[in-house]
C-alpha cells in the first residue's frame, strides 16, 4: 500500500513537472496556434542561467533565500529576453506562412540553442546547488520532499494565475482576442504584435520557472536536458487539450501518473511479460485511447476558451 | 539525348504558379533535356567525386539518396495527403529490421531449431516483404487515427513512431527476436544478379567499388520512387488526396472516399519508408534501435517541408541540402576558421551544429513555402480550427 | 571557396614528406563530439590527443625516418549512420590507424569500413561483445568486455558484498543491457536472487518510480548498468527514497561527475573499472597529473585512448613500419605496458585478461577495494 501511495506521489511529482513546462507550451498554442518547439530549450536556458547565478552567488557568501531570489529573477529576464528575441527572429516573418514553416525555424532554433548553451557551459553535467536541508515528510509511509511539494503548489498557482491574467486582465482580453480572429482584433484596436510578445515573453518566464525547479529537483542542468522534457510536456499539453491551461495541468499530472503506475505496475500487470521499458508505450497507449475518443484531447473541445 | 522541348526546363526548375496542375499524358519532365542532363550527370557522380573529394562523398550521396527516398514517401503523406506525421522513421525501422532478421545469422539464436544458420533470403525476396509489411504498419497507424487532425495527429504518429523504436529496442527478451538495443550485426550483403555489392567489380575494365554499386541501385530505386509519386500525384488518388489536403469535409462531400484514401496514402508512403529501410540494411550491415529515433523523423520532416511540400523536385532538392548540409559544414568549419582568423577559435563539431540549425532558419525565412513550392500554393494540413485565421492571412497578404 | 576548401581536405598520401624530411602519420580519433554524450567523447580525444603529443616530444623514428604522428578528429554523434560517413571519411584521409568509437553501436558498423579499408581500429571503449566477434583482424579492443566486467561484477556483488537479493536496472542501451545482462548472469551462476529487473532510459532524470518498484522487492543490492547522467541522480533518489540497499555500477558511473551529481548519496556506493588503478600502474600517476593540469579531471576512457595510441605506435615500431598491413601483425602479438593495464591482445582482439577493479566512493573520491583476478574472469567470459 505505501508502495502504491509512493507511487503516486512520484507520478505527481513528475506530472507537476511536465505540467510547468506544458503550460508555456499551451499558452503560445492557445494565442497562435503554433507549437513552440524550441520551449524545451528555453526551459534549458532557464535551469542553466539559474544555476550559474546560483553557483556564483552562493559562491560569494550570499545567503540561499536572496541568492535563489535573485537567480529566479535574472532567469526569467534571460529567458523572457531569449523567448522575445525567437519570437522576432524565427516566428514573426513567417506568421502568414504555411503552417508547417515555423515548425522548421523552431527545430533550428532548438539546435541552435542547444549548441549555444554546450559553447556556453561546456558538454559535461552540472550539479545544481543544493538549498537548504530539503527534508523529507513521511505520510503513510511514502516519502516527499520540500521541494517536491514546491513543485507541485507552485504548478497549481501557475495554472491558477494565468487563469486570472487570462480571464480578468485587459492583456489576457487581447490574448483571447488576438486568438479567436487576429485580423479582427487589429480592427479593434489591439497591437497584435505586442500582445504575441508578451505572451512569448510570459511563457518563457514560466518556462525559466520550470527549469529551475526541474534542476533543483533532480540536482543537475545539462544543456540537452530541453529536449526529452519538451518533448514530453507537448504530449501532457496534447493529452489535456492543446491551447487550454487547465488541460495542460491536467494532462501534465495524468502523463506523470500513467508513467510512473506504468513503470510500477506494467510488470505485474501483464505477468512479467512487459516490464517498466514499456512505460513509454504504455503512456503513448494511453494517449492514443484518449485520443481516438475525444479528438481533440480531455478538455480541448471548448475552442471558444483556449488560451 | 531526346529532342528538345519548347519550355521544358520550367517543369524541372520552377513551376509558374499558373500553369496549374499540368496535364496528365504530358510527361514533362522526361522529355526534359535538363532532366535527362542530371541524370547523366548522376551516373557519373560517383566517379568525379571519388577522384575530386573522395569515397567518404560516394558514401554521404548513398546516403543522401536513402533519405531522398524517405523525404518522397513522406511527402505522399504530408504533402499529397496533409497528414503531419512525426513518426515516419518507424516505417524505415520496419523495412530495415525486417531485411535484418531475413538476412542474418541472427534468429538462429532464437529459433535454432528451426532456422540453424539463421534466415538467409535472397534480397529480392525480402524487398517486397519488408514494404508489404511497412506498408501494413502504415494502415495500422492510420486506422486509429482517421479522425485526428493536425497536432493531434502529430503526437500521435510521433508516439507510434516511440512504441515501434521501443519494440525494437526491448524485444530481445523473452524471445530474443531483435537483439534489443546490441542491434543486429553481420547481415548479408545486398546481392543483384549473383553479385554482392559488398566486394569491389570490374566492369568493362572500370572498377566499381561497394559505395559505386550501392550508389547505382539506390539511383535506380530513387528514380522508381520518383516515379512512382508522380504517377500517384497525377492519378485520380493523388487529386484526392490534394481534395483531402485542402478540405475534408468537402472532399467527403464531393464523393470522396476519405478514409480509404487516407489509409492509402499511409500505406504508400509507409512502403517507401519501407523499401529506403532495406536498402539501408543491406547497405551498413548493421542495425540498431538507436538510427531510427525521433530526431531521425524530424529531419526527414524538415526535407520536406524544407523543400516544398507535394512538390517533388522540391523535395529532392530538400533531401538534398539537409543530408549533405551537415557533411559540407564538417568539412569546411575548420579551413573556414583558419582562413579567417588564421586558427581554430571555436570547437568545429559545435559550431557545424549550431551553423545547421541556423541554415533551417534562414532558409525557411528567406522562402517560407520550400526552396521550390509546389505548383498550387496552399496551406497544408487544413486543420479546422486555424481555416478562419489562414484565410485571414491570405487576406493579409 | 567552399568548394576548394573541401578539395583540400579530400586526398593526401599516407606518407607524406613534410619540408623538413619528416614522415607524416595520421591517427583518426572518433567519438561523439556533439550531443548527450560529448563530454565523454571530448574526454576521449583529449586522451588520444596527448598521447599523440608524447610520441611527437619523444622524436620516435620508423624506418629510418623520423615520424611526427597527427591527429584527425571526427564527430559521430553516437549515430551510427554517421559513425559509418566518418569511417570512410578516414579512410580516405588515409589514416594509419583509429581510435575509437565510443560507442557500440557505432564501433560495429564502422568496424566493417575499417577493415575493408584494411586499417587497424582500437576501441578505448566499446564493450559490445558483437564488436569482435564480426570476424575482421582489424578490431581491437583495450577495455574489457562486456561479459568480462559483467562477470567480475555479478562475483563481486555476490560473494564479497554478500548480497543475497539482487535488483537491476538498465538503460537499455547497447552498452547497459549487455553488461547488465552478464552481471545477471554471474549473479544467477554463484547463487543470488535476482528479485527485481527495471529499466530506464539513457535520457531520464527521473527514477523514483523504478526505485519504488524495486523498494517493494526488498533487495539488498541495486546493480545500474549505465552511464554517469543517470546514476548520479538515481543515487540521489535512492537515498531520498529511503532504500536500504548497496548501489553499485559499472564503468559508466566511475566518474567524477558521478559524485559531483550525487551529492552526499553517493558516499558509500561502488563503481568498477577494467584495468588497474592508475596510481598502482607505472606512469599512471603521472599520467593523469599531466591530464589535468593539460586539459579538466579525467572523465572516463581517456587513459584506454591513451594506452590505445601508445599501443598502436609500439607496434609500429615493432614491425618498423606505418603501413598498416606491415604493422598489423604486430599489433596482434603486442605486449605493452600501458597505464591502464599491461595490454595483449586475444585471437579475436579483445584484451587478454581483462583485469577489473571495484571502486568505493569513500570521503567523496573513488578509492580502489580491489582487483579482480584476470584469469577468473576469462575462464568465465570464455564459458
Amino acid at each position: 500500500m505505501e508502495i502504491f501511495l509512493q507511487q503516486i506521489i512520484n507520478g505527481l511529482v513528475q506530472g507537476s513537472v511536465y505540467a510547468l513546462v506544458a503550460l508555456g507550451y499551451t499558452m503560445v498554442y492557445g494565442i497562435l496556434g503554433l507549437i513552440n518547439f524550441a520551449h524545451g530549450e528555453v526551459v534549458m536556458i532557464g535551469a542553466m542561467l539559474a544555476m550559474s547565478v546560483l553557483t556564483a552567488l552562493l559562491g560569494w557568501g550570499v545567503p540561499p533565500m536572496p541568492a535563489l531570489l535573485l537567480a529566479i529573477l535574472l532567469a526569467m529576464a534571460g529567458c523572457m529576453a531569449l523567448g522575445y528575441s525567437i519570437e522576432r527572429v524565427a516566428y514573426r516573418p513567417l506568421r502568414h506562412a504555411p503552417r508547417l514553416a515555423p515548425l522548421i525555424t523552431a527545430i533550428g532554433v532548438s539546435i541552435v540553442l542547444q549548441n549555444l548553451a554546450m559553447m556556453i557551459w561546456g558538454r559535461e553535467y552540472h550539479a545544481f546547488p543544493q538549498l537548504g536541508a530539503n527534508i523529507p515528510h513521511v505520510i503513510g509511509g511514502a516519502i516527499i520532499s520540500d521541494i517536491q511539494i514546491i513543485i507541485f503548489v507552485l504548478a497549481l498557482v501557475i495554472m491558477a494565475g494565468l487563469l486570472v491574467v487570462v480571464h480578468r486582465t485587459r492583456l489576457g482580453r487581447a490574448m483571447r482576442a488576438v486568438a479567436e480572429n487576429q485580423h479582427a482584433a487589429q480592427l479593434m484596436g489591439v497591437d497584435i504584435n505586442r500582445v504575441i510578445s508578451l505572451t512569448f515573453m510570459l511563457g518563457s518566464a514560466l518556462a525559466a520557472i520550470a527549469g529551475l525547479m526541474v534542476s533543483a529537483n533532480y540536482g543537475l542542468a545539462h544543456y540537452y536536458m530541453g529536449f526529452l522534457l519538451g518533448l514530453k510536456a507537448f504530449t501532457a499539453a496534447v493529452l489535456g487539450g492543446i491551447g487550454n491551461l487547465r488541460g495542460a495541468m491536467l494532462g501534465g499530472l495524468l502523463l506523470g501518473l500513467i508513467e510512473s503506475l506504468g513503470a510500477g505496475y506494467i510488470g505485474d500487470l501483464t505477468g512479467g511479460f512487459l516490464g517498466s521499458h514499456y512505460q513509454d508505450v504504455f503512456a503513448f497507449f494511453v494517449l492514443i485511447t484518449v485520443l481516438v475518443f475525444r479528438p481533440s484531447g480531455l478538455l480541448g473541445e471548448r475552442v471558444a476558451e483556449r488560451a | 539525348m531526346p529532342n528538345a522541348h519548347k519550355k521544358p526546363a520550367r517543369k524541372l526548375q520552377s513551376p509558374s504558379p499558373a500553369s496549374g496542375r499540368g496535364g496528365r499524358g504530358e510527361g514533362g519532365l522526361y522529355r526534359s533535356p535538363i532532366f535527362w542532363l542530371l541524370l547523366g550527370a548522376t551516373l557519373l557522380l560517383p566517379f568525379v567525386t571519388d577522384a575530386l573529394l573522395g569515397r567518404g562523398w560516394v558514401r554521404i550521396a548513398d546516403f543522401a539518396m536513402l533519405y531522398i527516398m524517405l523525404a518522397l514517401g513522406l511527402n505522399i503523406v504530408v504533402g499529397y495527403a496533409g497528414l503531419l506525421d512525426l513518426g515516419y522513421i518507424a516505417f524505415f525501422a520496419v523495412g530495415a529490421y525486417c531485411y535484418a532478421l531475413c538476412g542474418s545469422p541472427h534468429l538462429a539464436l532464437a529459433f535454432p531449431q528451426a532456422f540453424p544458420d539463421g534466415v538467409h533470403l535472397p534480397f529480392w525476396a525480402i524487398l517486397p516483404l519488408a514494404a508489404l509489411l511497412a506498408g501494413g504498419c502504415g494502415v495500422l497507424l492510420g486506422a486509429p487515427t482517421l479522425r485526428l487532425r493536425g497536432d493531434y495527429l502529430a503526437i500521435v504518429t510521433l508516439g507510434f513512431g516511440e512504441i515501434i523504436r521501443i519494440f525494437m529496442n526491448n524485444l530481445n527478451a523473452p524471445v530474443n527476436l531483435t537483439n534489443g538495443p546490441q542491434g543486429i550485426s553481420r547481415i548479408d550483403p545486398i546481392s543483384v544478379a549473383g553479385t554482392s555489392l559488398n566486394a569491389t567489380h570490374e566492369l568493362f575494365g572500370i572498377t566499381l567499388p561497394s559505395v559505386h554499386l550501392y550508389f547505382y541501385l539506390f539511383l535506380a530505386f530513387t528514380l522508381l520512387v520518383v516515379f512512382v509519386s508522380q504517377r500517384l500525384e497525377k492519378s485520380r488518388i493523388g487529386r484526392g488526396w490534394m481534395a483531402i489536403r485542402e478540405d475534408e469535409i468537402a472532399a467527403s462531400a464531393m464523393g470522396i472516399n476519405t478514409r480509404n484514401l487516407k489509409l492509402l496514402a499511409f500505406a504508400m508512403g509507409a512502403m517507401f519508408g519501407g523499401v529506403s529501410g532495406t536498402l539501408f540494411a543491406g547497405f551498413q550491415g548493421f542495425v540498431s534501435p538507436e538510427s531510427f529515433s525521433l530526431m531521425e523523423s524530424i529531419m526527414v520532416l524538415c526535407m520536406v517541408v524544407l523543400g516544398g511540400m507535394g512538390n517533388i523536385a522540391g523535395v529532392i532538392i530538400g533531401g538534398l541540402v539537409l543530408a549533405l548540409l551537415p557533411e559540407v559544414l564538417r568539412h569546411s568549419v575548420v579551413p573556414l576558421q583558419q582562413a579567417l582568423f588564421g586558427k581554430t577559435i571555436i570547437d568545429p563539431e559545435s559550431l557545424r551544429m549550431l551553423l545547421f540549425g541556423a541554415a533551417l532558419i534562414v532558409m525557411m525565412l528567406y522562402r517560407p513555402a520550400g526552396m521550390l513550392p509546389s505548383r498550387v500554393r496552399r496551406r497544408e494540413l487544413g486543420n479546422e480550427e486555424t481555416t478562419g485565421e489562414a484565410s485571414v492571412y491570405d487576406a493579409a497578404h | 571557396m567552399l568548394a576548394m576548401s573541401l578539395v583540400g581536405c579530400g586526398k593526401s598520401a599516407p606518407e607524406q614528406a613534410a619540408a623538413s624530411g619528416e614522415l607524416i602519420v595520421r591517427i583518426g580519433a572518433v567519438a561523439p563530439l556533439t550531443g548527450p554524450q560529448a563530454h565523454l567523447g571530448k574526454d576521449n580525444e583529449n586522451g588520444t590527443r596527448m598521447a599523440i603529443d608524447d610520441a611527437n616530444a619523444k622524436g620516435i623514428v620508423i624506418g629510418g625516418r623520423k615520424v611526427r604522428f597527427e591527429l584527425v578528429s571526427e564527430d559521430d554523434q553516437a549515430d551510427p549512420k554517421t559513425g559509418t560517413i566518418v569511417a570512410q571519411k578516414l579512410a580516405d584521409s588515409k589514416v594509419s590507424g583509429v581510435i575509437g568509437h565510443l560507442n557500440s553501436g557505432t564501433t560495429i558498423p564502422a568496424a566493417k569500413i575499417y577493415s575493408d579499408n584494411g586499417i587497424p581500429q582500437i576501441s578505448p571503449s566499446a564493450t559490445a561483445v558483437a564488436y569482435t566477434a564480426q570476424g575482421f583482424n582489424t578490431t581491437f579492443r583495450v577495455m574489457a568486455n562486456d561479459a568480462q566486467q559483467g562477470q567480475v561484477l555479478g562475483q563481486y556483488a555476490a560473494k564479497n558484498l554478500g548480497a543475497k537479493k539482487i535488483a537491476i536496472i538498465d538503460d537499455r542501451t547497447a552498452y547497459g543491457q549487455g553488461l547488465a545482462d552478464e552481471f545477471a548472469k554471474a549473479v544467477q551462476a554463484s547463487g543470488a536472487q535476482i528479485v527485481a529487473r527495471e529499466y530506464t532510459s539513457d535520457k531520464a532524470v527521473d527514477f523514483t518510480a523504478v526505485l519504488t518498484a524495486v523498494k517493494g522487492k526488498q533487495p539488498d543490492l541495486l546493480f545500474y548498468g549505465g552511464m554517469d547522467a543517470q546514476s548520479g541522480p538515481m543515487a540521489k533518489q535512492i537515498k531520498a527514497l529511503a532504500l536500504n540497499l548497496k548501489f553499485m555500477s559499472g564503468d559508466g558511473g566511475y566518474t567524477p561527475e558521478f559524485i559531483k551529481l550525487a551529492g552526499d548519496a553517493a558516499e558509500g556506493t561502488y563503481a568498477s573499472l577494467p584495468g588497474v588503478p592508475l596510481d598502482k600502474m607505472p606512469g599512471g600517476k603521472a599520467f593523469a597529473d599531466r591530464f589535468v593540469a593539460k586539459y579538466q579531471p579525467i572523465q572516463l576512457y581517456a587513459p584506454y585512448c591513451y594506452d590505445a595510441v601508445n599501443v598502436m605506435i609500439a607496434a609500429m615500431q615493432k614491425a618498423d613500419s606505418v603501413e598498416p598491413a606491415k604493422y598489423l601483425p604486430a599489433l596482434v602479438g603486442i605486449s605493452h605496458d600501458g597505464v591502464t593495464a599491461k595490454i595483449q591482445f586475444d585471437a579475436k582482439g579483445d584484451l587478454k585478461g581483462g583485469a577489473v577493479t571495484v571502486y568505493q566512493v569513500q570521503q567523496g573520491k573513488w578509492q580502489p577495494l580491489q582487483t579482480l583476478g584476470a584469469e577468473a574472469a576469462t575462464a568465465l567470459a570464455l564459458k
